[in-house]
């Protein structure tokens, strides 16, 4: 059973994407690949990654396709045909390429086979011990915030350099005065208005849940953070980004990404002034797997910061760009509905 | 079942080549972008089946299983989703300075601008 969804769902995914490459429409091409990573999602659940397919519905079918959506607006909506370009080389180099890794799998293990060297080396420990070193049930979350702290600070730090990035682009302090509602905003549909005033508290709850309660079920810094982020942008998609804007005071937020990095990284100097090595937790507590459990939740709680306040500054700040650019909308703020 | 042994890998494959095929040969840099995505959402597939344990089952420690799916590639993934959006975002904001610098965001026409004379 599991078998025959897998082989449904990746084939679906495989059309969604030739939808993707063939559309003009580059609306229509959007709203596909919000599609696609639903889908991806749901194959993510039947691999046994509730973790990932959680992080992957809020940021695929949520955070990304706002952001394309936001970009759309500012660029163009359609894809201009192409005339007179070389058609024939792209086909040749992918044709080439996939034929080469398609030959390259032949000598990859069966799907799922037990002997595969990837169940080898280092993922029977952290099955094996984890529970005794660590004492939480979720291995992905002991692996990502203890085992792993290291790779989790680095990426932490990229996706915090990707907001740095973001605003040297577009800018942060060049915000319009008086501004009235988005461009993306549907405040004038009232059954989006109703749905959105019952799905929202949920998806923050469920947010807030996944960030504490990920030791013990799936989730953790990440998922939460996303899933949060993408409750309050569907919040301002639908009630206007002025009203979203005060949820959290812009002059907390546009603090809250370095706070994040800064909690994660102080535990690990924290750790050092202990007399343990850097994110070594064990120096917390007497009891080790107690001391690994303030260590990990205290870094959950810097990533969460962290990516929940990145993907929010992100959408407000191509939200906010959009709406400046919108003729009719420098003489009145209403104008632009 | 031979057929299907590989059938993972091969879809993530063909995914990846449409991706790049969506890269490579469109000029318009938006839809660059979502062939990126595509791209990448590829290789999470590739990752996470390679982890796949057959008759295993999620991650969590519980009482009465003794199989579980490999975490690693869970948490490679699950982090490079959010750098991806995060990467993802940075592109986007560069092609909407690149539309504002140039009125357009097909990659044909700002090349015939650039190698205009008297451009710059």
């Amino acid at each position: 059973m599991d078998t025959l969804v897998d082989i449904l769902l990746l084939a679906f995914i495989a059309i969604c994407a030739i939808a993707i490459l063939r559309l003009r429409d580059l609306f229509a091409a959007v709203m596909m690949f919000g599609l696609f990573s639903l889908i991806a999602a749901g194959l993510f659940t039947t691999m046994h990654a509730p973790d990932v397919a959680f992080t992957e519905a809020a940021v695929g079918a949520g955070i990304s396709t706002i952001l394309i959506l936001a970009t759309l607006s500012q660029t163009a909506r359609r894809e201009k045909s192409q005339v007179g370009r070389n058609v024939i080389l792209p086909l040749v180099v992918v044709w080439v390429t996939g034929a080469a890794l398609i030959y390259g799998t032949v000598d990859l293990p069966v799907f799922g086979d037990p002997a595969a060297a990837a169940h080898q080396h280092v993922a029977p420990y952290y099955i094996n011990e984890s529970p005794h070193q660590i004492g939480i049930p979720n291995m992905v979350a002991a692996v990502l915030a203890s085992y792993r702290a290291y790779d989790t600070l680095g990426e932490v730090v990229v996706v915090f350099a990707a907001l740095i990035g973001v605003i040297a682009l577009l800018g942060l302090r060049r915000r319009p005065e008086g501004v009235e509602s988005g461009p993306l905003t549907l405040d004038h549909h009232q059954v989006l208005k109703v749905v959105a005033r019952l799905v929202v508290p949920v998806i923050l709850l469920f947010a807030l849940y996944v960030q504490f309660h990920g030791e013990y079920s799936p989730g953790g810094g990440f998922q939460a953070g996303v899933l949060f982020a993408a409750g309050i942008i569907l919040y301002a998609l639908v009630f206007g980004l002025k009203s979203a804007r005060q949820v959290i005071p812009p002059r907390l937020l546009g603090r809250l990404p370095a706070a994040g990095v800064l909690i994660f990284g102080g535990t690990g100097l924290l750790t050092m002034a202990l007399g343990g090595n850097y994110l070594d937790y064990n120096v917390l507590a007497e009891h080790p797997p107690t001391a690994q459990q303030i260590g990990i939740i205290m870094v959950e709680i810097g990533v969460g910061v962290t990516v929940a306040s990145v993907m929010l500054l992100i959408y407000f700040i191509f939200a906010e760009r959009g709406m400046r650019r919108r003729p009719g909308n420098d003489a009145g703020g209403e104008a632009g509905r | 079942m031979s057929f299907f042994a590989h059938y993972n890998y091969h879809i993530a494959i063909i995914l990846a080549m449409i991706g790049f095929y969506t890269m490579i040969s469109r000029t318009n840099l938006v839809k660059k972008i979502i062939g990126l995505n595509v791209f990448q959402v590829s290789v999470f597939i590739l990752f996470i089946s390679i982890g796949v344990l057959e008759g295993g089952t999620v991650p969590i420690l519980r009482e009465g299983y003794e199989l579980y799916s490999n975490p690693l590639p869970h948490v490679l993934i699950l982090t490079a989703i959010v750098v991806g959006v995060a990467m993802t975002a940075l592109a986007l904001a560069l092609a909407i300075r690149i539309h504002e610098a140039y009125g357009t965001v097909e990659e044909d026409e700002i090349h015939a601008q650039d190698d205009e004379p008297g451009a710059q």
